[in-house]
């Protein structure tokens, strides 16, 4: 059973929907309790970080969120701005992430497009689980205008492309995180999505 | 790097897909979840469904619909029709939509773009407007003014003071439709299109009058779009041959044009 965590500013439904289609378990978990005895989460993310991290903490997940990452050791899946809360702190609107990962957040340089809205390729950096039977020149779906600066590069599973080189999937342990939208990259985001539920760290 | 995308438009009305030609004789075509799991499955890379009745009705958005297309897509999806608040936002968003796409409403308050980019990010924040070439005069200096209500409406504003205000109150994308064009198949026009692309700094989407793929590489490129809006080249009964996303995005990248690539 996957429980995808439903908060106001994220696109829970959608995670659902995917993982309805590729016929997983799985329910949206709002309450505290539920967090606390999950076997995988997923935490989606649209919108800006203060609101996803505002959001969570008005609802009491953050502690028991941490508890069951952290010390339970559960397998856990961040996706676009569910990867960027992750980090020390975030650019913005200057927000103190939930620091799991240590790094830190930043606004695309000027000169590219912001948001970055599209579809772009992610070069995986090293093996893992999440790559089964994922190309190596797959493209995803991404919104964002702020990307993560893991300070650890061993934290850096995939890389990409827009204005600068920037680290586009995440993994340590029993953390992982997409930038882009796997729910929403057709066939290749579902696959990752599959791998997520199958991946035993 | 960032491909350029291809969006399939789909005017519904009470769930189904129908086709008008300059906001005017619409022909059913097919119910919505049906298309859009069609194109799904031929690769597109992303929809909006336009509810094109629930402005002029004044009723919400057909909730029902949106969940049901959002079950069979898993390529982006933007709603866009009977916005009224952010609330109807949130709800919109909740049945899996990923953005949301305002015209009318956002031209009689503008302060909804703001509010929706401060609830929900400014990359759910889609603002669609609707041009018409009119000729340089005073009040607008781009020769080009804003419609609301299905074009029906001339609202004296000028299009580049327009998308810059959007821009600046948190459009994450700006949709140019030219009315000149709307269901003509005769190409986009590249003149308004560039223009805008060179006054925001958000990506800008291509609509109105897409034929071939010539038309739609020249939006991609001398129009400077992100991404192009195509409907009656995919599935328009009016068109003698209707061509796949697969067919497009070939003749696309013969052209120059980075795509996505389509997975066998």
């Amino acid at each position: 059973m996957i429980d995808v965590i439903d908060y106001r500013a994220g696109n829970a439904p959608s995670v659902i929907y995917a993982l309805e289609r590729l016929g997983i378990d799985c329910r949206l978990v709002s309450k505290p309790e539920q967090i606390s005895t999950s076997d995988r989460l997923i935490l989606p993310g649209v919108g800006a970080a203060r609101a996803t991290l505002e959001s969570l903490d008005e609802s009491g997940l953050v502690d028991p969120l941490t508890r069951r990452v952290g010390e339970g050791g559960v397998p856990f899946l961040g996706i676009c701005v569910g990867l960027q809360v992750l980090f020390d702190r975030s650019d913005e609107g200057d927000t103190r992430g939930l620091g799991w990962l240590p790094g830190e957040v930043l606004r695309f340089p000027v000169g590219e497009r912001v948001p970055q809205i599209g579809w772009n390729e992610v070069r995986p950096t090293r093996e893992h689980a999440l790559w089964e039977d994922v190309p190596e020149d797959g493209h995803f779906y991404f919104v964002n205008s702020y990307y993560a600066v893991p300070a650890d590069p061993a934290d850096v599973l995939g890389v990409t492309d827009y204005g600068l080189e920037f680290c586009s999937v995440i993994a340590r342990d029993n953390v992982a995180a997409t930038q882009f939208h796997a729910e929403k990259s057709g066939s290749l985001g579902l696959q990752i999505l599959a791998n997520f539920a199958r991946w035993t760290p | 790097m960032l491909t350029k995308r291809l969006i399939a438009c789909f005017d519904v009305i009470d769930g189904r897909v129908t086709k008008a030609q300059q906001f005017q004789d619409n022909i059913d075509v097919a119910p919505a979840e049906d298309l859009a799991a069609r194109l799904y499955d031929d690769q597109i890379d992303e929809i909006v469904f336009y509810d094109i009745t629930a402005s002029a009705q004044r009723r919400k958005i057909d909730l029902e619909t949106v969940r049901s297309v959002a079950r069979h897509v898993f390529v982006p999806f933007t709603v866009r029709g009977g916005i009224r608040s952010v609330d109807d936002m949130f709800e919109v968003l909740k049945a899996g939509a990923e953005k949301i796409s305002v015209d009318s409403m956002a031209v009689r308050t503008p302060e909804i773009i703001r509010d929706g980019a401060t609830a929900f990010g400014r990359q759910c924040l889609v603002l669609s407007t609707q041009v018409k070439r009119v000729g340089v005069r005073a009040g607008l200096p781009s020769g080009y003014e804003v419609f609301i209500d299905g074009a029906r409406e001339a609202t004296g504003i000028d299009a580049l003071d327009w998308v810059r205000r959007g821009e600046d109150l948190g459009a994450g994308e700006i949709v140019v439709n030219s009315i000149d064009r709307d269901g003509t198949a005769s190409g986009y026009d590249l003149d308004i299109t560039r223009a805008v692309a060179d006054a925001v700094t958000v990506p800008v989407v291509a609509s109105g009058g897409a034929g071939t793929a010539e038309h739609i590489a020249a939006g991609l490129t001398k129009g400077a779009a992100s991404a192009a809006i195509i409907s009656s080249i995919l599935y328009s009964p009016r068109f003698e041959r209707n061509l796949g996303v697969r067919e497009l995005k070939a003749e696309l990248v013969d052209r120059g044009v980075p795509m996505r690539p389509y997975l066998s």
